[in-house]
């Protein structure tokens, strides 16, 4: 966002007009101190802040616009026992120590609105358009699906919401990603994000808030738009989001936090304002394809590093830049990947399903689908989180866990699990999975692991055949 | 928070670009809830080879990183800030910083400084030729200086003298808290709130 959109004639986007509407303070020569309307806590990234405020003798200003969840570190299985690590175990005490003493409403382990901070938040309505919403987590940027200015923060930030129910910030660039036609059956939110991030760079968005605009987008459920918001962090992009439209509103309808009677009517003619108006200009634009886009895999150590199934691994040879080169090879070494393999012939050791990206309930709809009648190949194991505990208990009214199960699958208790590995949830040295997770990186899901990012329909295709595929690669089996 | 003003000292040539901070330190050394520690996990995974740049004797007591690239992709975890520092790393320098991890350094009083690739060429190459060369950092002047190369950076005037005056942010904000009072009597009743009234 440029300055020079405080004339009142300038048309705005989506990103501008939120921004501009939470604006507390705004003095020359100083970033703009920046209202929240709503902040999610977790055990990770809180503990240091509540230290600091008791340092400083400071109080929690907002309480009742604060939330917290028990999510990086838990256990999926045996969650009615104490932790196992002593350490994450203190980690968590320490988190409901400082929920009670500030006064701040914390979903433990147990209560079914317990999970992973970016999907309870709009499992509980918590998460509603024209929103300013921060988390002391990188994946915030999820919530943004419901046109919300949402984005993650460090810990000294989480203490100064804490503190001031205010951040100072300067304004972020805009980016739309026009994204038309579209998709193809088989063809998902995460392929879509997938192929951005993988045209723009892990660096591409840097310093910007996306717009997520056109057909395909339009086109998505809820779930959908978060997976593609969710994974604007991994661009670079501080935040992403989409304007809100009846899809939106049909989702947020009846939550527990939703507006009720004629707060729900004043909401819905403030929400049906917030869209890009006519005109206004983003600082970049780009334009992808939904209808020549195909199931995309990563083969590297970052999300920018990924290419349609249909491809080979990349021949370092081919890249003219040194530099480029080197790290190339380096990211093939690490993957144990030979230039020039068909990316369906990489045999996975593991599946996992979940995670904020892709763990809620029509993931693991889309994913129990190609299951039905199938076994996971011999040697495979599959592991199958739900995002939330709810979203395990709704899976198990439509009885998908038992789909899970008869498949050869486990089923666990809902957390980040395996997306990072702080629980006991992880890969070992040279072991590969087909993840439905965000990050790729070196070591990210244990130590010398190996990571192929994929969407819920490949990951569960992966774990029938025992090579990255696709479902429709399963007809022929 | 620490005053920083000026700093020299040696270097750590890191030659890779998209240096997540999972790599700057793995997950599994987040469960601290301390701010201190964390040195033991910077790098955690690359530190166990041997060769590893940071294990060579002549790098002991560094305490300026020049890096590739896209330094601090992927989690918001500031713990990789506190890792560095707790190392003994005192600025940073690189070509470009993922936002949430340059936000989190400013905060913290670790200076993350942005240079061409050129230049961190040039820096590169100054301690591999040799290590005890030092490098400076003057956030005063707004430049870096090695040798006979001085190379001029750009930092807002308003987070140049935050860091100067090792200002507390949040100290900051509370001289407005008047401000924010007012904000907060226009919240719409519809707007969401997570305890009963």
């Amino acid at each position: 966002m440029t300055a020079t959109h405080a004339a009142p004639v300038q048309p705005l986007t989506l990103a501008e007009k939120i921004w501009e509407a939470h604006v507390v303070r705004r003095a020359a020569g100083e970033p703009d101190l920046l209202y929240i309307d709503m902040h999610f806590i977790h055990e990770v990234t809180s503990a240091q802040a509540f230290d600091g405020l008791r340092l400083a003798g400071r109080p929690v200003r907002r309480p009742d616009l604060t939330i917290a969840t028990e999510d990086h570190n838990t256990p999926t299985l045996e969650i009615d026992k104490p932790i196992a690590d002593p350490v994450s175990r203190v980690q968590i005490e320490t988190l409901r120590n400082n929920c009670a003493e500030f006064g701040v409403r914390l979903h433990s382990l147990g209560d079914a609105n317990q999970g992973v901070v970016h999907v309870i938040g709009p499992q509980l309505g918590l998460t509603q358009p024209g929103m300013t919403i921060v988390c002391g987590d990188s994946h915030t940027s999820t919530h943004g699906a419901f046109g919300a200015m949402a984005f993650g923060i460090g810990t000294s930030e989480v203490e100064h919401v804490l503190a001031t129910q205010t951040l100072p910030l300067k304004p972020f660039k805009t980016m739309a990603v026009n994204v038309t036609g579209s998709l193809r059956p088989g063809v998902s939110a995460k392929d879509v994000i997938l192929a951005v991030i993988a045209q723009i760079g892990t660096g591409g968005g840097q310093g910007y808030v996306i717009e997520y605009r056109g057909q395909a987008i339009r086109e998505l459920s809820m779930e959908g738009r978060m997976t593609v918001c969710n994974m604007s962090i991994e661009a670079g992009a501080r935040a992403g989001l989409i304007a809100p439209d009846d899809t939106t509103y049909a989702y947020l309808k009846d939550r527990a936090h939703a507006p009720q009677g004629s707060d729900w009517d004043d909401a819905l003619a403030y929400w049906s304002t917030l869209r890009t108006d006519e005109g206004a200009s983003f600082d970049t634009e780009i334009t992808i394809d939904a209808d020549a886009l195909t199931p995309f895999v990563t083969w590297g150590t970052n999300p920018g590093q990924g290419s349609p199934l249909g491809d080979s691994v990349p021949d370092p040879a081919a890249v003219e830049d040194a530099g480029q080169r080197a790290e190339l090879q380096r990211a093939l070494d690490y993957m144990g990947l030979t230039p020039g393999l068909p990316l369906r012939e990489i045999s996975v050791d593991t599946v996992f399903l979940g995670s904020c990206t892709n763990g809620r309930l029509e993931d693991l709809r889309a994913a129990a689908e190609v299951l039905k009648g199938r076994k996971v190949a011999e040697g495979v194991r599959m592991l199958v989180v739900p995002g939330s505990a709810r979203v395990r208990l709704e899976a198990e009214a439509e009885g998908l866990d038992t789909v899970f199960k008869e498949a050869g699958a486990e089923w666990r208790f809902a957390g980040c699990s395996m997306c990072l590995g702080m629980n006991p949830d992880q890969l070992a040295p040279g072991e590969r999975s087909a993840s439905t997770s965000n990050r790729n990186f070196e070591g990210r899901q244990g130590k010398g692991g190996r990571t192929h990012l994929v969407s819920p329909l490949v990951a569960a295709a992966t774990a029938v055949t025992g090579k990255l595929a696709a479902p429709s690669d399963l007809l022929e089996v | 928070m620490e005053k920083f003003v000026s700093h020299t000292g040696t270097a750590v040539p890191l030659r890779r670009s998209n240096v997540d901070t999972d790599q700057i330190i793995p997950a599994v050394y987040l469960k601290r809830v301390t701010r201190s520690g964390f040195e033991d996990g910077l790098f955690a995974a690359w530190r166990a080879d041997a060769d590893f740049i940071l294990n060579r004797p002549e790098r002991a007591g560094a305490s300026v990183l020049i890096a590739g690239p896209d330094f601090g992709t992927g989690s918001s975890r500031e713990h990789a800030v506190w890792a560095l520092q707790n190392y003994g790393f005192k600025t940073v320098i690189s070509a470009r910083f993922a936002d949430i991890f340059r936000g989190n350094s400013l905060k913290g009083g670790l200076l993350t400084v942005v240079l061409p690739q050129e230049t961190v060429e040039q820096l590169w190459a100054a301690t591999e030729a040799d290590p005890a060369t030092t490098v400076t950092v003057d956030l005063d002047a707004r430049e870096v200086r090695c040798g006979d190369l001085v190379a001029p950076f750009e930092i807002d005037d308003y987070t140049r003298w935050r860091l100067m005056e090792g200002l507390d942010d949040i100290g900051l904000t509370l001289r407005n808290v008047s401000a924010v009072d007012e904000f907060e009597t226009h919240r719409p009743s519809f707007k969401p709130v997570t305890l009963p009234a």
